[in-house]
């Protein structure tokens, strides 16, 4: 870990643009991806500028949805009863997210930016792509157990790792953007994240210095009755094997609107139009999911150690839909 | 056998050994003030930090310290061309033999590179934070070789080690004709089995603060298990007298066995210590522990067995393979539990080794019991199931009523009385033997069972006693408490011993300027050290004894020494209890402040024999005892698993054990609870992936390194056997630490073969396997 300096920040355009100056900053909000990174000199700054100090608060229901602000920490949105009762499976997303102890840290805004846990990001002694552009991927051969099945390249299959990211990106979330002219743009969660590609080391669309103001979710049918499954290898801190978020409109036994992402496969939180294709107009059985299901994950590429995440994936689904259904 | 007072003699009906005393030092705990081997303030502290490898095989070409040293803070950069010289090395075998403490290759002696992690600078600086700052800047260029990850590599070579475990143990065991038992077997099984690589990661890492009182005298504060095999390790490589190092352990945040030897990162500190002049400090980070401290080790067992009709075994075969080091020939003696857990006339083991490069394995709790259990005791629930017999009456069926190694009778066993009450406890009989048939709505329910055993090593030890006339004492021992409970049950031994109450007691461990204890290994901590206290405590009364019947003044004035019993800190005639005096009367008149003694307690066949083993070297030589020694145990599980996501759960568990005298109930309940957790995480989610292209690991971290939370563990109930075992040792007891562990992974794959009928032999016994898995 290398020396910084660190500035805070007391007004956005304070903060946008000492990092756009500066290639080698970086903000810090909870600080609980980007310490850990920089410890294992993955990520390397020379100075951190701290947003905890903007006013990117507020998690509040407005017009035609719910709004969240960056800065919101990840126990408070997930514990909130506006949350709880009309996005459910935001709550639940947020809240099988890591422990308490790291949600109580973490902001919404820097859970979006969640990097890999891949083994071969985060030991410097390994090639990887997405780390040093060009060394290789080691992975693709090696232990890719946990590693992504759609949406990978030859040059990455990094799994994204976050679970909040897949809830909202099944439901249609738009971000807020600020850059350092004081510039705001809205781009949604689904094109915000990128696949590896050729270049790994882009991660998502944000320009040097552009920060997340604030998450907006537009209100449906299916955002209050959605739900968020994740399986683990242990009851909770674990990441994904394979998660699946779900939001259905469900009116006489058909399904007249429906929301589909997975989580723990995918190198970008994995919005499935293919599923939800297949999901709309059809009736609500068991028959539909498994189609859905199937739909989801036509395009999969496992490897050698994580082809378990094909069929498992498609069974995180299928329950997910039937428990959402049942209830 | 030596006539030697017991405490079953003196002390028929105990005050407060056995009772579930809270944890003495658990007020120091909780406030903090506790101080581990790397939270002393000593003056002029300075703080190192490794740099290491990251190749795992090969030479380092070129090492620039110019950026590192050139940093803020920064004291010295030591690498293997400045640090200090050392006098003995383990890298030859007479240096590994005089070193003693397992310990077979030492870095910073040469340009080569053995594993991945492995040292090759040491930072000194006068913060933590500049130490590691600078560590960064140092740059190391190598000329790689490509490793050998494991055994499973085709360019290993495998080979038939003559011994293993540092030549505790043969590379092959034969008793009776095994292949042609098999042969003419009506019933015959075979299972392949494989275990993850573990890693015992403690909440504490590998710590060392070392400080050189002057030229030729040193005082190490460290985290081992053993403050003796540390002192006689380090001063055998310093060139040093034993006595001009003292060790210091007052609290160790857990062990598992990493810390049962002298690890390199110790002896590199020591030497940066020596070459700056000045103090220093150094801590594992928790990457730096998974390959530093060693591991259990990646291994295949196959396991065959014959058996009539009826289920009796007649024959075992177990074969295992696995990964050591380039420098060692460990492997954990899987075959020892297989061996003797049974009635069975006929049986083979064989151990096969690969050099990897990797730093080496070691001692992982119930190292060898763990993981050999795990075979045997899934294979005996397979010959259950073919044969259509309970679990348990299988096992009942093939009971060893003696030791089938030796044809010894055991010095006491409880087996029987486990299941039993495990049994009972647990709702046995309520299971549906057919597997796969009950059903929790969408999950299916299982119940297993498996059988666990441990031996009674052979140890001793040292303590002392100083009894002050005021009604106070002090008790010592250098042993290590490793946050199981050692001071606490030694206060209850020393008060039960005295006739005094527990607050009356300091028990003090953890040092080298104490009388020397064995290691906390094995499991002879608890009955060597205990039985150490009482012997000195007796050495204490026969003492004042002798004062007494020579004291004119005395009641006792006259008696034999053979005729004065003590009682409650009274000593009275046997025969007429009236005629006797009070201890601090005694003493008074005698005019003595403090009275000592001192006791060597022997444990397992040194007692029974009269002989003695090495303190240092516990367990490494049997001699041989008219008994066999072990405990043994039951553990019951419930699981509940999701057929479509692979998903388990332990939903309820049952551990009964036998294991003589028990001496303090809740710290002995919360030992079996976390082995038993230990046995749940390598069942189900513990694993370390090492990279066969790199030989690295993969996960070397704890959010990628799965251990059981909170959640996945249900209630659970412990139950021990009343033992009176006059044979082991002078308190009856047998230790608990490793038989905890022992046959867990078992009883949760049994359970899951119950629930789904899907038999898993790949540890851990994750969702992906057990989806993979076709039911039977």
């Amino acid at each position: 870990m290398n020396n910084f300096s660190y500035l805070q920040a007391t007004q956005p355009k304070e903060a946008t643009g000492a990092v756009r100056d500066n290639k080698q900053a970086a903000f810090i909000a909870g600080g609980t991806t980007l310490l850990d990174l920089m410890k294992l000199n993955v990520e390397n700054h020379d100075q951190l500028v701290d947003i905890n100090m903007l006013a990117f608060k507020g998690i509040e229901q407005t017009g035609d949805g719910l709004r969240i602000g960056a800065l919101e920490r990840m126990s408070d949105v997930g514990e909130n009863p506006l949350v709880m009762q009309q996005y459910p499976m935001i709550s639940q997303s947020l809240l099988q997210a890591a422990s308490p102890q790291l949600r109580n840290m973490a902001s919404i805004g820097g859970n979006l930016l969640q990097r890999t846990r891949c083994g071969y990001f985060r030991d410097t002694a390994f090639p990887c792509n997405k780390r040093q552009p060009g060394s290789g991927c080691p992975a693709q051969e090696g232990e890719n157990r946990g590693l992504a099945i759609l949406g990978g390249s030859k040059s990455c299959i990094a799994t994204f790792p976050g679970d909040l990211a897949v809830a909202l990106v099944a439901l249609d979330a738009v971000l807020l953007l600020e850059n350092a002219k004081g510039k705001q743009r809205r781009v949604p969660l689904v094109d915000f994240h990128l696949v590896p590609g050729n270049t790994p080391q882009r991660e998502t669309v944000l320009e040097p210095g552009e920060l997340i103001v604030s998450v907006t979710v537009p209100a449906a049918a299916h955002t209050r009755k959605s739900m968020y499954l994740k399986v683990r290898e242990r009851t909770s801190y674990a990441y994904a094997l394979a998660s699946a978020a779900v939001g259905l409109d469900v009116q006489g036994g058909q399904i007249r609107s429906a929301r589909v992402a997975l989580g723990g496969v995918g190198t970008k939180p994995w919005r499935s139009r293919e599923a939800e294709k297949v999901l709309t107009g059809a009736p609500a059985t068991e028959a539909t999911f498994r189609a859905a299901a199937a739909a989801a994950l036509r395009e999969a590429q496992p490897r050698e150690h994580n082809r378990f995440k094909v069929e498992l994936a498609q069974s995180t689904l299928v329950r997910a839909l039937t428990e959402l259904t049942a209830a | 056998m030596e006539t030697e007072p017991s405490f079953f003699e003196t002390s028929p009906t105990p005050n407060v050994v056995g009772k579930p005393l809270n944890r003495v030092d658990g007020r120091d705990k909780v406030m903090g003030r506790a101080k581990y081997s790397a939270e002393y303030p000593i003056p002029g502290l300075t703080y190192g930090v490794l740099k290491t490898s990251d190749i795992a095989k090969g030479k380092i070409q070129n090492i620039d310290t110019s950026a590192a040293a050139k940093a803020p803070g920064v004291l010295a950069i030591y690498t293997h061309l400045n640090i200090p010289k050392l006098a003995v090395t383990p890298n030859d075998a007479e240096g590994k033999k005089a070193i003693g403490a397992p310990m077979g290759f030492m870095p910073l002696t040469s340009d080569v590179i053995h594993y991945a992690g492995q040292p090759v600078a040491v930072v000194v600086a006068d913060t933590f934070e500049r130490a590691t700052h600078a560590a960064d800047l140092v740059r190391v260029t190598y000329l790689t070789e490509q490793p050998i990850a494991a055994y499973t590599d085709p360019k290993a070579k495998i080979f038939d080690p003559q011994k293993i475990q540092d030549g505790k143990t043969d590379g092959k065991t034969r008793r009776g004709d095994a292949r042609a038992a098999l042969a003419s077997a009506p019933v015959q099984l075979t299972g392949v089995f494989t275990h993850a690589i573990n890693h015992h990661n403690p909440m504490e890492p590998g710590a060392t603060t070392a400080v050189w009182e002057a030229p030729d005298r040193l005082t190490v504060y460290e985290s081992t298990q053993g403050v003796t095999r540390t002192q006689k390790a380090l001063s055998t490589m310093l060139g040093l007298p034993q006595d001009q190092v003292r060790v210091i352990t007052k609290y160790l945040g857990g062990g598992f066995g990493c810390k049962g030897s002298c690890w390199p990162h110790t002896v590199l500190t020591v030497l940066a210590a020596k070459g700056v002049g000045r103090p220093v400090k150094l801590s594992l980070t928790r990457k730096q522990q998974f390959t530093s401290m060693g591991h259990r080790e990646d291994q295949t067992q196959t396991l065959t067995l014959g058996a009539t009709k009826e289920g009796k075994l007649t024959a075992l075969i177990h074969e295992k393979t696995s990964t050591t080091s380039p420098w060692d020939n460990y492997a954990e003696s899987n075959s020892k539990i297989i061996n003797m857990l049974y009635d069975c006339p006929n049986f083979e083991a064989s151990y096969q080794l690969a050099r990897g490069n990797v730093m080496t394995s070691t001692f992982t709790r119930a190292p060898g019991e763990a993981p050999g259990s795990f075979a045997l005791e899934s294979l005996m629930d397979d010959l259950a199931y073919k044969l259509n017999i309970d679990p348990i009456q299988i096992r009942l069926l093939n009971h060893a009523d003696k030791d089938p190694t030796n044809g010894q009778p055991w010095s006491s066993k409880s087996l029987k009385e486990c299941y039993a009450r495990g049994a009972e406890l647990f709702g046995w009989s309520k299971r549906n033997p057919k597997a796969g048939a009950t059903r929790n709505g969408r999950l299916l329910v299982g119940m297993g069972m498996a059988t666990a055993s441990y031996p009674v090593h052979n140890s001793q030890g040292m303590a002392r006693v100083r009894l002050y006339a005021d009604g106070h004492a002090v008790v010592q021992s250098g042993a290590t408490d490793l946050g199981t409970g050692t001071y606490t049950v030694m206060t209850q031994v020393a008060a039960d011993s005295l006739g005094l109450p527990p607050e009356k007691i300091r028990f003090e461990l953890g040092d080298t300027k104490l009388p020397t204890a064995p290691n906390s290994g094995g499991s002879v901590a608890a009955g060597t050290v205990s039985s150490s206290v009482y012997m000195a405590a007796q050495d204490v009364w026969e003492r004042l004894t002798k004062l007494a019947i020579k004291d004119k003044k005395s009641p006792l004035f006259g008696a034999k020494a053979e005729e004065v019993a003590i009682e409650n800190g009274r000593l009275q005639l046997k025969k007429n209890k009236a005629k006797g005096e009070d201890y601090m009367a005694l003493m008074k008149r005698a005019g003595l402040d403090d009275i000592e003694g001192s006791g060597n307690g022997k444990y397992g066949a040194g007692y029974e024999t009269g002989q003695s083993a090495s303190p240092a070297d516990s367990g490494y030589k049997e001699p041989p005892a008219a008994h066999s020694m072990h405990s043994f145990g039951a553990h019951f599980c419930e699981v509940q698993v999701d057929p479509d996501l692979g998903t388990v759960r332990v939903t309820r568990w049952v551990s009964v054990h036998g294991a003589g005298r028990i001496l303090n109930a809740k710290t002995a309940r919360s030992q079996i609870i976390g082995g038993s957790i230990f046995g749940i995480g390598a069942a189900l989610m513990e694993a370390t992936h090492r990279d066969n292209q790199f030989a690295r690991y993969v996960n070397a971290d704890l959010a990628d390194y799965h251990i059981p939370v909170n959640a996945d563990i249900p209630d659970m109930t412990v139950e021990f056997i009343d033992e009176r075992d006059p044979y082991i040792n002078a308190m009856g007891v047998k230790g608990i630490g490793e038989i905890s562990m022992v046959g867990v992974s078992a009883a949760v794959g049994n359970a899951i073969f119950h629930a789904t009928g899907k038999r898993v032999r790949d540890l851990p016994m994750t969702p992906d396997k057990i989806l993979a898995t076709k039911p039977v």
